[in-house]
């Protein structure tokens, strides 16, 4: 590969290298050498996770780069386990001297515990299903190739007469887990985002995208949408407080259904922390909504294996309204007297597991369609700053962000100043009226999952802010 | 590590950088957390690694690595740059940096007790022996309890001839207990939610904790909020404890002075600001008794917040923010400070770590004490609400509108404490809330409060900011919006 170190012209722009990550069987020989190493050892167990990253990251505001960063990352993490007591200790110097000291560690820390009469031993091999989102042409997307984008997007805007600031990067990440009884997982993949937020006067709108496949989105559609949107939320007006119906886009559906997620594991059942205690098996939400957990989604990403090795199972959370399964660890499986479905945290935790790659089953209306079947309701781009107030009723509170529309008689008719809501996501997903198609959605508060655009009626919104 | 640097920035400069910095770090890390009497989380971690922020062609760069060989660092300085050429395709202007002199120095934050030389035992003794002791009271379904502590040094060497070495102990604690109890979750933490108190202090911030005095308080606390009534939606006098001032002070005066929020900087993710730069020395923020500094230096306190040199070189200060109720100050760097007609960064970028871009970040935002004895404040207030410790918060993307609630509340009647209040929360505009502040307590009831958890910038970094404050009474407040069901 073409060095930029070739270049000896100081003004002279050179393709900027993505990084590469370390084959597979590097991985491989640390991990072997780990568990050599701890053989030599008191450990009656031994587990490494080895992960590697290599991110690029390009940032723009007021229609110019102004941060631009690279990241070349490498950690191995071990975890013993001698006489029913486990720790685990991370380090990023992979020399044989440094991963024997990190061992030692981990086996002093073990020591100074009492015992876990509870510790399950670790699980030998395991087959996965092999799953593929490591697209070569996102890893090789250069800083050249980030700015060339990001300066049309900014060109846009300047011909708009619009203000543009966003991100847009690309990466590229592997792991290996492996242990003492002969387990051994690795996965890689790649990740692209582009996000644009559009500013004209003090209106805002905004877009994202997030892929394994950079070529899933194109930047330039991305600011032209958000910029068409910025444009409609000029002049925005005040309407009073009050409860409405919303057609909430799949990122603003995202980013509160993203706070069910932790209340679907088994261990916060357990610790009477969840908002389905007492409550599975019912008819908690509406019939149209189901949620499933399935890594094997094609629109999902992550690897097809938790934090013990164990293979990740599809599991129906919800189905038709009705909480119907949770996911579950190995400890809390055997608590629980279930089957684990490959859902669990690294060990040593207390949070135990979680759905981490939620589908949500869609409907067959869009947008479009939800604002022409409205009288009278709010359109809703994005929320923001969204947090737990009630953690068993969960009630959410938060902001609407970059483009909140007034729609009345099928239309959108104008913008409006953005409203603080205070809303329970049970009551909400009680009130769903119309589904989208479920979609990749990226939003700043939950990680990415498939949702659809829903239209709800009753909407808390509780107060208004000035702008 | 004085060798990498000066290999990064040698490499850099031969390859066109007209000015660049380097940040060698070594972060040590130790977590422990205990849930029903049970070891939860027993982990330590440690990273090394270095990163180059250069100006090539008036644009930055910036690369990271934890290959620390000759040949890595070099090509993470070489990459640095050509980054920094990319960054040109897409400038507008030439980036400019206030003039800073150059110091060599080294520094360390003073602890009387190294976390990481006390034996574990020792501390998973005391969490397992506080959680014990909540999980004694009736009612109480969950307890959990933590420790973090880290040692950071970093070695920041610039181009202009900087070389300081620095060296940080923090150490965190806390507890919480659970309850659940009908179709309700109630909770209460010490000595403050989320993680509890962290601070730039060695073991004897623990010692500090007195755990086992109030592990039962708050574990009986949690149990009785079951009973008790809902706190009432109202306009009203309101006081707050000083961790929930802390995070008030936080949301609402440290993030929107940020200079890159005012800029625009932030305006895709973290968010912009009402405090735009006509605001500066106009601006009522507050009433005439309120006055807040950003104050880096170690005078103010061992906050999340204290250093003697940021991460672009630049000395700790303090700068007035607002003063008798003004709005006085801005905080800044070296790139932005001539925005505000400053010759000098306020000296507050901060790096979470080796592989992070330094951005602009708060320090110690604080509140400075008032005049009142606490118990003095609560015998004057005729009808108010007292809450205390955070349980949510959420405000604006320009930080004008916020709305707080707590984990408890007591009603004040007649200068009493009358009774406990569940489910309190209070909402306001930012400015007008300041401006209702009429009481500010004393020096006696002060806390330099630690929130270690703040995320801001792309990729994300999260930081450790100070907040110290006493409690204070705001008067027209709106109240209870949170379970309002208009």
């Amino acid at each position: 590969m073409k060095s930029t170190a070739k270049s000896s012209n100081a003004s002279a722009i050179s393709r900027v290298p993505a990084s590469e990550l370390l084959p597979e069987r590097e991985l491989r020989r640390i991990v072997d050498t780990v568990l050599r190493l701890a053989k030599s050892t008191v450990a009656e167990e031994t587990e490494v996770h080895v992960d590697e990253i290599a991110n690029a990251l390009t940032r723009f505001a007021n229609n110019a780069i102004h941060q631009n960063v690279a990241e070349h990352g490498l950690t191995v993490s071990i975890r013993t386990v001698v006489d029913s007591r486990t720790a685990r200790v991370t380090t990023n110097r992979i020399d044989e001297d440094s991963l024997r000291a990190t061992i030692e560690a981990s086996l002093s820390l073990a020591h100074s515990e009492p015992k876990i009469p509870s510790l399950l031993p670790m699980p030998g091999k395991q087959r996965y299903s092999r799953v593929n989102r490591f697209i070569k042409q996102t890893a090789a997307l250069s800083a050249e190739d980030r700015a060339r984008a990001v300066r049309r997007a900014c060109d846009l805007a300047v011909k708009k007469g619009q203000v543009a600031a966003g991100i847009y990067s690309n990466g590229q990440s592997q792991s290996a887990l492996a242990n003492s009884r002969g387990l051994f997982a690795a996965y890689r993949e790649t990740r692209s985002e582009f996000s644009v937020t559009m500013q004209e006067d003090s209106a805002a709108s905004w877009a994202k995208a997030n892929s394994a496949d950079v070529r899933a989105f194109d930047p330039q559609k991305l600011a032209a949408r958000a910029g068409e949107k910025a444009h409609l939320a000029v002049n925005a007006r005040e309407l009073a407080p009050g409860r409405y119906a919303v057609i909430l886009e799949p990122a603003a559906v995202l980013d509160l259904v993203g706070f069910l997620f932790y209340d679907f594991a088994a261990t916060a059942l357990a610790d009477k922390r969840s908002c389905l205690n007492e409550r599975m098996g019912k008819q908690l939400f509406g019939q149209n909504i189901s949620i499933t957990d399935d890594v094997y989604h094609p629109l999902q990403q992550g690897a097809p294996f938790d934090g013990e090795g164990l293979p990740r199972q599809r599991v129906v959370l919800v189905d038709r309204g009705i909480p119907k399964n949770l996911v579950y660890s190995r400890a809390a499986a055997k608590a629980a007297h279930k089957q684990p479905t490959g859902h669990g945290f690294a060990l040593p935790n207390e949070y135990g597991e979680a759905p981490m790659n939620l589908v949500f089953g869609g409907g067959d209306s869009s947008v479009e369609k939800m604002v022409a079947s409205t009288d009278r309701g709010l359109l809703v781009t994005r929320l923001w700053y969204i947090r737990e107030v009630d953690p068993y009723e969960k009630v959410m509170t938060g902001m609407t962000r970059d483009g909140l529309f007034l729609v009345e008689n099928g239309q959108v008719t104008g913008a409006v100043r953005n409203f603080r809501f205070n809303q329970s996501l049970i009551e909400m997903l009680k009130n769903v009226e119309l589904l989208g198609p479920a979609v990749r959605a990226t939003g700043e508060e939950a990680f990415e999952m498939v949702v659809p655009a829903m239209k709800v009626h009753g909407f808390h919104f509780s107060e208004v802010t000035k702008f | 590590m004085w060798d990498l640097c000066t290999n990064a920035l040698d490499t850099a400069q031969l390859r066109g950088a007209a000015y660049a910095d380097v940040r060698v770090m070594h972060l040590r890390q130790r977590d422990l957390t205990t849930k029903n009497g049970q070891v939860g989380t027993l982990s330590q971690s440690e990273s090394i690694g270095l990163g180059i922020r250069v100006l090539a062609n008036g644009a930055w760069g910036f690369a990271s690595t934890d290959r620390l060989t000759r040949e890595g660092v070099a090509a993470c300085a070489a990459r640095a740059v050509s980054i920094a050429k990319a960054s040109a395709l897409a400038k507008r202007s030439e980036v400019v940096l206030a003039p800073e002199q150059a110091y060599v120095d080294s520094w360390q934050s003073p602890f009387r007790k190294d976390p990481f030389e006390i034996p574990l035992e020792t501390q998973l003794s005391l969490l397992l022996a506080a959680d014990a002791e909540m999980r004694r009271v009736k009612g109480v379904t969950l307890t959990e309890t933590d420790m973090q502590f880290r040692k950071i040094d970093s070695w920041f060497a610039s181009s202009i001839g900087s070389r300081i070495h620095q060296r940080k102990v923090i150490s965190g604690c806390g507890i919480a207990a659970t309850s659940f109890q009908g179709e309700e979750i109630q909770k209460r933490s010490y000595p403050n939610s989320f993680g509890g108190q962290h601070a730039l202090q060695g073991y004897e911030l623990v010692d500090s904790l007195d755990l086992m005095r109030n592990a039962p308080i708050i574990a009986e606390e949690a149990a009785a909020l079951h009973s008790a009534s809902q706190c009432p939606e109202k306009v009203g006098t309101l006081i707050l404890g000083a961790s929930q001032l802390g995070l008030q002070i936080h949301e609402s005066i440290g993030h929107p002075i940020e200079l890159d929020r005012v800029l625009g900087q932030e305006a895709n993710f973290a968010g912009t600001s009402f405090l735009t730069l006509d605001q500066l020395n106009k601006l009522q923020y507050a009433s005439s008794i309120v006055n807040v500094v950003a104050d880096a230096r170690l005078d103010h306190g061992q906050g999340l917040g204290t250093f003697a040199y940021d991460d672009e070189g630049v000395p700790a200060q303090c700068t007035d923010i607002i003063k008798a109720g003004k709005f006085r100050g801005y905080l800044s760097n070296r790139e932005t400070a001539h925005l505000v007609g400053l010759d000098r960064s306020s000296g507050t970028m901060r790096t979470e770590s080796w592989n992070r871009l330094p951005i602009i970040r708060m320090t110690n935002v604080s509140l400075l004490p008032g005049a009142w004895d606490y118990d003095e404040l609560i015998a004057d207030t005729h009808d108010g609400i007292l809450m205390e410790t955070n349980r949510s918060w959420s405000i604006d993307d320009r930080r004008y509108q916020f709305q707080f609630s707590t984990e408890i509340g007591w009603e004040i009647k007649g200068g009493k404490k009358v009774r406990m209040l569940k489910n309190p929360s209070y909402s306001g505009i930012t400015t007008e809330f300041w401006n209702s502040c009429d009481a500010i307590c004393r020096f006696d009831h002060w806390t330099l409060w630690g929130t270690p958890n703040c995320g801001k910038g792309q990729p994300m970094q999260t930081m450790g900011t100070g907040h110290g404050a006493s409690p204070a009474r705001f008067r027209n407040v709106r109240i209870g919006t949170a379970f309002s069901n208009q």
